[in-house]
């Protein structure tokens, strides 16, 4: 029967993987059409780098992408802090909202954004851009940050408080360390949405303010462009490379004073069944050691 | 006031404004659009009607929504069929092997899914890698043609949606106590047996959100109908986009998006109400 699964495995990714693989061997191909090697070259990466337009595109897309990370990750941050904290009223009923909004189709989120923003009058470019952007990605990060919150300690809050500590104190000294990981996967993961997104962007984006995604899709949509070859290469590259950072951030050691814990339970993704699809589960904190000694907990998967 | 009352009052006050600001007044302005008339200039006239759904059940569109429907069921069938035994046998994997396995799996994932789309038109084009390869076997002696067909299509959306389906299904495989299998084979369940009544209840809620992940929004991929689709592959995504950037018929493309939000709401609905059937039968038993 192993030989089954491993056939099966195989065939996922050799379906997976062969498409990209393909392309980027390609990006190589001196041969401009059909898979007939032409010879190795570099060309189309140059061809890639002069294309001014492409160039700007990609730049764009970066500058949105580093702050809508960033802010998704903070303003996520904070709600999944208040929900781990704080009972007040209509907290169902935002966590509602937020999963709603993960769950909702890209296309009827673009479309209802660019209603707003026509209604508004806020003109299409860059800020609208960036706010449908940073709206797509709080969910992701509230739902990477809460899956690393389910471990926490609170009795190290009441530790701190009592020692005098501030609001501002507990949270920069003590959560926010403490949620580091979970931080760092929302924002690499927020990044990678924005990098990627083509639907939310087809809408909310100006004419002036063009996007890789959709700079690309202008290009493929007349034929096959060696360039488009090389650029993708480079993306799965960014990929790779994204992946291996958000793998080596679960696999972090850190030191840190702890308090028995007298349960060890796994930290959830949410509802049962939702994904945290950042490919990550939920981080089982081992702690150990009893109160003022420091102990060295290791996070693992 | 406590500082810590305040610090929550801040927190919660900015995250409510910018979700209800951003997440639900569009959305209910885009209900609104869907009943008002279309007008050349304001692209919107405050005057109430039906029309634009009316239009929707034109045999025009209706077609459209219909063929939308059987891609994207298609599509989710053969996620189910491919991701649950992905899903099954990755968590029966021993542990040092499961963390490669779901990072092979990301790594496409993370890669622009634009991209991942003209790949797959490389890979079955005419001059494409499978035609190479079938030809060069000598199976075939023109190449087939793959492109432009629903076949084509299905495959593009399998393609992207496939790690939506099997994350659930592994969440919900993993968390399967493997001890009770061991026990219905006590008690003398067969493999169909067990499948049956043990394994297919206790991952169902996975399987329902896996299908609530990839069914509707498969059907708001319009790229892939453009790039991989013919003329009669075009997804509901692709009249809604038609509607708002061509047509500029804009209640006709909300009332399009409506449909969709409905029949979200729809599958939401189903996967509450398994969950609590479920959590009924199972809570119930002694």
């Amino acid at each position: 029967m192993k030989w089954v699964r491993n056939l099966f495995f195989t065939s996922v990714f050799a379906y997976l993987y062969l498409p990209i693989v393909v392309l980027s061997v390609n990006a190589f191909n001196k041969s401009r059409y059909g898979l007939a090697w032409g010879g190795f070259t570099l060309d189309w990466f140059g061809a890639m780098f002069r294309n001014a337009g492409l160039m700007e595109a990609a730049r764009h897309s970066v500058v949105v992408a580093l702050c809508a990370a960033t802010l998704a990750t903070a303003i996520g941050t904070l709600t999944a802090i208040a929900f781990y904290r704080y009972r007040f009223p209509g907290r169902k009923a935002l966590k509602g909202t937020l999963m709603v909004l993960m769950m909702t189709p890209d296309i009827v989120l673009a479309i209802a954004l660019l209603v707003l923003f026509v209604a508004m009058g806020i003109a299409l470019g860059f800020t609208s851009l960036l706010l449908a952007h940073v709206t797509f990605c709080i969910p992701f990060v509230v739902v990477t940050v809460s899956a690393r919150i389910q471990g926490f300690d609170p009795y190290l809050l009441d530790a701190a408080r009592d020692l005098g500590a501030g609001e501002l104190k507990l949270l920069t000294r003590i959560v926010l360390p403490l949620l580091r990981p979970a931080l760092v996967g929302g924002w690499l993961l927020s990044f990678t949405l924005s990098m990627d997104d083509v639907i939310v962007s087809s809408f909310t984006t100006g004419p002036a303010y063009d996007v890789l995604p959709l700079k690309i899709f202008s290009m493929v949509k007349v034929g096959v462009k060696p360039e488009v070859n090389a650029l993708a290469t480079l993306l799965v590259l960014l990929s790779l490379v994204l992946v291996a950072v958000t793998q080596l951030m679960l696999k972090e050691r850190i030191r840190y004073a702890t308090i028995e814990e007298s349960d060890a339970g796994a930290a959830g993704a949410g509802p049962a069944g939702l994904p945290d699809l950042g490919g990550r589960e939920g981080v089982r904190l081992q702690l150990d050691g009893v109160p003022a000694r420091i102990g060295t907990g290791e996070i693992h998967r | 006031m406590t500082p810590e009352s305040m610090t929550r009052n801040a927190t919660t006050t900015l995250i409510g404004a910018w979700l209800v600001l951003f997440g639900v007044l569009p959305i209910l302005l885009l209900i609104v659009a869907s009943f008002l008339t279309q007008d050349s200039v304001d692209m919107v006239r405050f005057s109430a009607t039906m029309e634009a759904y009316r239009r929707l059940l034109e045999p025009a569109y209706l077609s459209v929504i219909l063929r939308s429907l059987k891609l994207a069921a298609v599509t989710t069938l053969l996620c189910l069929l491919v991701g649950y035994p992905f899903a099954w046998w990755t968590a029966g994997l021993p542990a040092r092997y499961r963390t490669p396995v779901l990072v092979l799996l990301m790594i496409p994932f993370w890669t622009n899914s634009l991209v991942r789309t003209y790949a797959i038109r490389i890979v079955l084009g005419t001059k494409g890698i499978v035609n190479f390869i079938l030809q060069h076997l000598g199976i075939i002696e023109d190449p087939i043609r793959f492109m432009y067909t629903d076949l084509a299509v299905v495959l593009g959306l399998f393609y992207l949606m496939l790690p939506f389906m099997i994350l659930p299904l592994y969440s919900a495989v993993e968390k399967l106590d493997r001890r009770l299998l061991e026990a219905a084979r006590d008690l003398g369940a067969g493999f169909r047996t067990t499948m049956v009544r043990v394994v297919w209840p206790l991952t169902l809620p996975g399987i329902m959100a896996g299908c609530t992940l990839v069914f509707v929004p498969t059907m708001g991929l319009f790229y892939v109908a453009n790039l991989l689709g013919g003329a009669r592959q075009l997804l509901v995504g692709n009249l809604i986009q038609q509607q708002f950037l061509n047509a500029r018929n804009w209640p006709l493309g909300s009332a399009t998006s409506v449909v969709l939000i409905l029949l979200m709401a729809v599958m939401l609905a189903a996967y509450g109400l398994l969950m609590k059937r479920l959590a009924r039968r199972m809570g119930g038993d002694t």
